[in-house]
């Protein structure tokens, strides 16, 4: 900081280091802690003290996928052998895997939750960002009257408690058949994200210089073709990061899908925690479930880090 | 005008300015492919009529029902009981003690985060080895699902085997299940999860301080006090502003982290009141005027929110 460092500022920046490695600790330990969980047999799962070094196992992750019940005795010693692991992985917890007439392993509720969670959050992003940016072009290019509080209106529109939207959403819905699907889902997510789209974009289109267009439109080229030549191109790390934040937007959202959804249609974000209900929940899977549902937001993060601040504050602070 | 019609009215201009612009597009002399202001339309159009269908409509078709005593869960027509819901609920002490915790709430964790994430923030303003790394792990929290962080926040404040009360030595300390604490349990989860953002801004406003501010205090031999107070913290303050104010919005609406973490009546904020007026109780009209008044204090923040943020902009 100082032209000159003195001995004094030197100690205190030791002592600063060593406070941002006990902060980042401290903030990092619950993280964790969830993903140590989703590998630990399920009676050290929840000790006192807690358990800290363990055997990692994958048997929380068999179980989260597949559906199981109690079993009185264990498995005679032929049928343990013929079993596969992942199966003999359950019968280590006492439980065996559910199968149809067919013999068909049956799934637990997760998987096709995850699914749905991919599917609503991968088409909205796309119908968001792909919407925004040519708004974005629109609002960074042109004169549009009353530009400010158009921009204002379409932000705060994203700005609405979640609740206050859903009720008449939910009648509405009801309505014309749309609660418990997925395009009902899309549609709330699309418009929830649009708004943050637009005002990301036009962040990064009013960067890209008008002079590349003129040049072009110069050449011959019309402004559509400039458009997609010249400008998408251009934007394409901005339409990079607005998707990427659309995506965990959609992904990360649970008061519409808790109030919108129940089974068919349903997301992660409001099955895992109804996992847990009454009695003794098995936190190994619920912490397997969580693990598997956080990790692609936190591989994003890491490939967004530059753009984060950016995102946060709607485009309007740039590093 | 209040809030929400100034809204429904830009809504309404937007169509008539739409109008306009066709009729004006036909005068105008297309030399290749789309006019600029053809284009211009097509761009903004679709999306602000896309937002006014899915946004605003339901808002006025929830504006309706206000006025009603209509039930979602029976079949029996709505009828028009004029203001009053909205008579009621503001001489509802329940829902005037779900404003009040609200308020704390928001109170203790903006502040917290304040602290907390300026403090981070103040501490990481130096050469320090892999800050980049450390500064992506910390904002790890404010991009994970608050549903999902709520559930296992409460494996970590569980009272017999929950990591927090061992690490801490508390032995069976209540955190979720005592009326006092819930609330301030909630608020440190938030503050967990959103000091990262206040961290983010403060740096992003540290690191645009100019260095000779800093040298020139130096060779007058400024204490370190008198350097923070007269110059880090003036040139920052704008934007923790936008920080506070965002996260006061934010944390206004807060639902997820408190519904899942809590079902303590001390801990209802206002959503999770709106939350079980509309879909526990069933009462719609009721709900939906509650849900009005909610609308238009977020939109008086967002307000202010969006004109600080242009402000900073501008800078």
């Amino acid at each position: 900081m100082a032209a000159v460092r003195t001995s004094s500022e030197i100690g205190f920046n030791r002592i600063a280091i060593v406070a941002v490695l006990v902060v980042t600790i401290i903030f990092l330990a619950p993280i964790y802690w969830i993903a140590s969980t989703a590998f630990k047999p399920r009676n050290l799962a929840t000790t006192i003290p807690p358990t800290v070094v363990f055997q990692p196992e994958i048997s929380p992750f068999v179980k989260l996928f597949t559906k199981r019940s109690q079993m009185r005795s264990p498995p005679s010693p032929e049928e343990y052998a013929a079993a596969p692991w992942w199966e003999r992985v359950v019968f280590d917890g006492g439980e065996k895997i559910v199968r149809d007439g067919k013999d068909q392993v049956q799934w637990s509720g997760y998987p096709s939750r995850f699914l749905n969670s991919l599917i609503i959050a991968i088409t909205s992003t796309v119908l968001a960002v792909g919407m925004g940016t040519f708004t974005a072009y629109g609002f960074s290019r042109f004169k549009v009257k009353g530009e400010a509080d158009l921009l204002f209106f379409i932000l705060s529109t994203r700005m609405l408690p979640p609740v206050v939207v859903a009720i008449p959403m939910f009648l509405m819905y009801r309505a014309v058949g749309l609660n418990d699907s997925h395009i009902g889902l899309i549609i709330l997510y699309t418009a929830f994200n649009l708004s943050f789209s637009v005002w990301l974009m036009k962040g990064f289109m009013d960067e890209i210089p008008k002079e590349y267009e003129e040049a072009a439109l110069v050449d011959g080229y019309t402004r559509m073709e400039a458009f997609f030549k010249i400008v998408l191109p251009e934007a394409a790390t901005g339409i990079a990061a607005t998707a990427v934040f659309c995506f965990i937007t959609a992904w990360n959202e649970y008061a519409f899908a808790l109030i919108m959804t129940n089974r068919r249609a349903q997301t992660a974000p409001p099955f895992i925690p109804s996992q847990v209900g009454s009695g003794l929940p098995d936190w190994t899977v619920i912490a397997a479930g969580t693990f598997l549902f956080l990790l692609p937001v936190a591989i994003f993060t890491f490939l967004l880090r530059n753009h984060l601040l950016r995102g946060m504050s709607f485009g309007a602070i740039r590093k | 005008m209040p809030p929400p019609f100034l809204f429904l009215q830009t809504g309404a201009g937007v169509l008539a300015t739409t109008m306009i612009t066709t009729l004006d597009r036909s005068s105008r002399a297309v030399a290749r492919g789309l006019s600029d202001i053809s284009i211009r339309n097509l761009f903004i159009i679709p999306t602000v009529l896309f937002l006014i269908v899915f946004n605003i409509f339901p808002l006025i078709y929830s504006l309706g029902y206000s006025f009603t005593d209509f039930r979602a869960s029976t079949n029996a027509p709505a009828n028009f009981v004029g203001l009053q819901n909205y008579r009621d609920l503001l001489n509802d002490p329940y829902v005037w003690s779900n404003f009040a915790i609200t308020a704390k709430y928001v109170i203790i964790s903006v502040a917290g985060q304040l602290l907390v994430g300026f403090g981070v923030a103040m501490l990481l303003n130096r050469d320090i080895p892999l800050k980049g790394l450390i500064t992506t792990l910390l904002l790890l929290p404010m991009m994970l699902s608050m549903a999902v962080v709520g559930l296992f926040w409460k494996l970590l404040y569980d009272p017999s085997w929950g990591v927090i009360n061992y690490a801490l030595g508390l032995g069976n300390f209540e955190w979720l299940a005592d009326p006092k604490m819930a609330l301030y349990a909630v608020a440190l989860t938030d503050i967990w999860m959103w000091s990262p953002f206040v961290m983010l801004l403060s740096l992003a406003g540290l690191s645009a301080v100019p260095k000779h501010l800093y040298e020139a205090a130096a060779i007058d031999r400024a204490g370190p006090f008198y350097t923070f107070f007269r110059i880090t913290l003036p040139l920052v303050a704008p934007i923790l502003m936008i920080a506070v104010i965002f996260r006061t919005m934010e944390a206004f609406k807060t639902f997820d982290l408190a519904y899942i973490l809590t079902s303590q009546p001390t801990a209802e904020l206002i959503s999770i009141r709106l939350y079980k007026m509309a879909f526990q109780e069933w009462q719609t009209g009721r709900s939906c005027a509650l849900a009005y008044i909610v609308l238009i204090m977020v939109l008086a923040i967002t307000n202010i929110y969006v004109k600080y943020l242009n402000k900073v902009k501008e800078r």
